[in-house]
């Protein structure tokens, strides 16, 4: 168990980089706690997966430092770093038992057989692989296999975080779901720093207890579900999660003001400075309501999803999404949009004005 | 589910059954036909029933003569599998080197048999061939045309030479086949170069391994213009083989019955031996 830290990690996979795209990460700061779930949370090739090998040292990353517990492990093999890694796809060794797929990892490292025993029945038992131990591991459906993989990481009681890349990816809906709730279970009892790769909102937010927003190989959020949620810091957060995503408006600031559609809006901040290059306005589709006065749009459709409204409007500078309840009238053509000041944000340049 | 019976639907096979008549079951009929009888030209046939049969399995000659194959054939596996795993291990996994390796392993398989026996002719003579003379000039009395040992080793060299690059190809592809999370894993778990070797690399190599060895048992079985060319079968009958042996009693002495009865035990032996490898094979896949 340690706590993970990255100091200005940088990598790519060119020899020269000349712009910042040939960043597959760039510039990445952050602290992972002793025993605490995170997500690490973004679309295919935003950097995600090149992060998490470099943490397991399965890659070396081009600048910057890996520390576990404040010593540097850049130079470090992924053995001699002591973590467990659980992959996309479940990778078992074929030719083996269950029982010698969850002892490999033990055997490797020459502990004795009575303790090797001792350790694999007893993850087993937590992970529910007792009646297969004797069975060939090749023999096993998706999910049992990804459990043997899991379990292959969790028979080292010495490891210093678990990290798991996508691991649901080729289970099944209705199992993913236990799995998940699995993983969850297995976090607040063995307690290890465990950090969890996904593009799924659903999974990132349900499994951690913070989640970090990567976005270009740059982390551009880290923080609860919550702060997430509520108070996106850069305008891709806002629409990457949440269902359907933040609305991000062009606006003026005049001074203190921020105009939108020539309307002045009112919003979170105080703004105090404006030398940005773009400046925009976020609010969230649950933050918007009907009103007498405010945005003008026109209502072009409304999607009943059973439980709200999700109405589709158009301002005179884009479309604006917003949720009613299900039993809320909607109005035809033209009508007003109030945004709620408290979650209600300015963008400069995409990242949240201060 | 209810399956549509439409026995018309046969009719759709005939092409099929009709080219393979024509290439594969009348010649071989042919050769059944000769199997049983006795002839002296002209069309006169007389029935021998399983005499030539009969003469054949007792044969020493035959006996010499399949010992032989089964010999070289065991031989020429034992090296090239083993062999060409071990090329194709390290054979470089990116960049310009793949491709150099790939045409360079692939150039002795697109070169015609005679070639490869007239090539390793002339290579191996022990006056004026580099190979016969360098090893002459080191003090090895070698001359593949007068020694037995000789005769072998140079067959055997020259077919390793020949077909190694075939299991080198196929153990590539196998490997190539591998996602990387496979070693990515191994790593993560501590283990030894051997371990990823033999837990990793060799299971998901086996299907197109056992396409390897089933290939070369096969080829190597079934052997002739090669060693027909290099050696003749010689020196005396020392590299005679199945294939040099069968036809030196079909066209060399004209005895088509026993000649015609060899083929088709040869032809069994070649079928079981496929049979029983495959069926073990698939046996051992069906447990997993």
């Amino acid at each position: 168990m340690a706590k993970v830290t990255l100091k200005d990690l940088s990598h790519s996979y060119l020899k020269t980089q000349s712009s910042d795209a040939d960043w597959a990460i760039r510039g990445v700061d952050i602290d992972w706690n002793d025993g605490g779930a995170y997500a690490l949370l973004g679309p295919s090739g935003c950097g995600k997966t090149t992060l998490l090998n470099i943490i397991s040292g399965l890659i070396t990353p081009t600048k910057g430092d890996i520390l576990f517990d404040d010593k540097v492990v850049s130079g470090l093999n992924p053995v001699e770093r002591n973590i467990a890694q659980i992959f996309q796809f479940p990778v078992i060794y074929d030719t083996m038992t269950v029982y010698d797929n969850l002892a490999f990892p033990l055997r490797n490292r020459k502990i004795p057989e009575e303790e090797i025993k001792a350790k694999v029945y007893e993850i087993a038992e937590m992970l529910e692989l007792s009646s297969t131990l004797n069975n060939r591991a090749s023999g096993l459906t998706a999910d049992g296999k990804q459990k043997i993989s899991l379990g292959r990481g969790l028979v080292r009681s010495d490891v210093n975080a678990i990290m798991f890349d996508e691991p649901l990816t080729v289970i099944d809906p209705h199992l993913k779901w236990i799995l998940r709730s699995k993983l969850k279970e297995l976090h607040q009892k063995i307690n290890r720093t465990m950090i969890y790769v996904t593009h799924d909102q659903t999974e990132a937010l349900t499994f951690a207890d913070q989640v970090v927003v990567m976005h270009e190989g740059q982390i551009v959020q880290t923080g609860t579900p919550v702060d997430l949620f509520e108070k996106p810091k850069h305008t891709f957060v806002g629409y990457f999660i949440g269902s359907p995503g933040m609305n991000v408006l062009p606006c003026q600031i005049k001074g203190n003001d921020v105009i939108v559609n020539g309307k002045k809006i009112e919003t979170h901040q105080q703004i105090k400075k404006n030398n940005f290059s773009k400046t925009e306005v976020g609010v969230r589709p649950e933050f918007i309501s009907f009103s007498n006065e405010g945005i003008p749009v026109k209502v072009l459709s409304v999607s009943n999803t059973g439980r709200h409204k999700i109405v589709d409007t158009e301002s005179e500078t884009g479309k604006i999404k917003m949720i009613a309840k299900s039993n809320e009238d909607i109005p035809s053509g033209s009508a007003f949009l109030k945004f709620k000041k408290e979650y209600t944000f300015t963008y400069g340049d995409s990242w949240i004005i201060e | 589910m209810n399956k549509t019976v439409n026995q018309k639907a046969w009719f759709f096979v005939i092409p099929v059954f009709v080219l393979v008549a024509f290439n594969a079951i009348i010649p071989l009929m042919t050769v059944v036909n000769y199997a049983f009888q006795e002839t002296f030209g002209n069309n006169v046939f007389m029935w021998e029933g399983t005499r030539w049969f009969k003469q054949i399995m007792l044969s020493e000659r035959f006996h010499a003569s399949l010992g032989r194959q089964f010999l070289f054939t065991f031989i020429i596996l034992f090296i090239q599998i083993p062999l060409g795993i071990a090329i194709a291990l390290t054979m470089p996994k990116e960049g310009i080197g793949v491709p150099v390796c790939l045409v360079l392993m692939s150039m002795p398989l697109l070169i015609p048999w005679n070639v490869v026996g007239a090539m390793w002719n002339i290579f191996a003579l022990p006056d004026i061939g580099f190979l016969g003379h360098s090893l002459n000039a080191l003090g090895f009395d070698y001359n593949f045309t007068q020694q037995i040992g000789d005769a072998w080793f140079t067959t055997i060299l020259m077919d390793v030479w020949h077909w190694t690059s075939l299991v080198v190809l196929l153990s590539y592809a196998g490997l190539r086949s591998i996602q990387p999370a496979y070693y990515q894993a191994a790593e993560i778990d501590g283990a030894s170069r051997w371990a990823v070797f033999t837990k990793i690399e060799l299971p998901k190599m086996k299907k197109v391994l056992t396409i390897a060895i089933l290939l070369r048992f096969m080829d190597s079985f079934m052997i002739y213009t090669e060693p027909f060319v290099l050696t003749g079968g010689g020196p005396g009958n020392a590299t005679a083989f199945l294939s040099i042996d069968l036809v030196k009693m079909a066209l060399g002495q004209f005895d088509l019955g026993p000649a015609a009865a060899m083929s088709l035990i040869y032809f069994f032996i070649v079928l079981l031996v496929c049979w029983v490898f495959y069926t073990l094979m698939m046996r051992n896949e069906e447990k997993s």
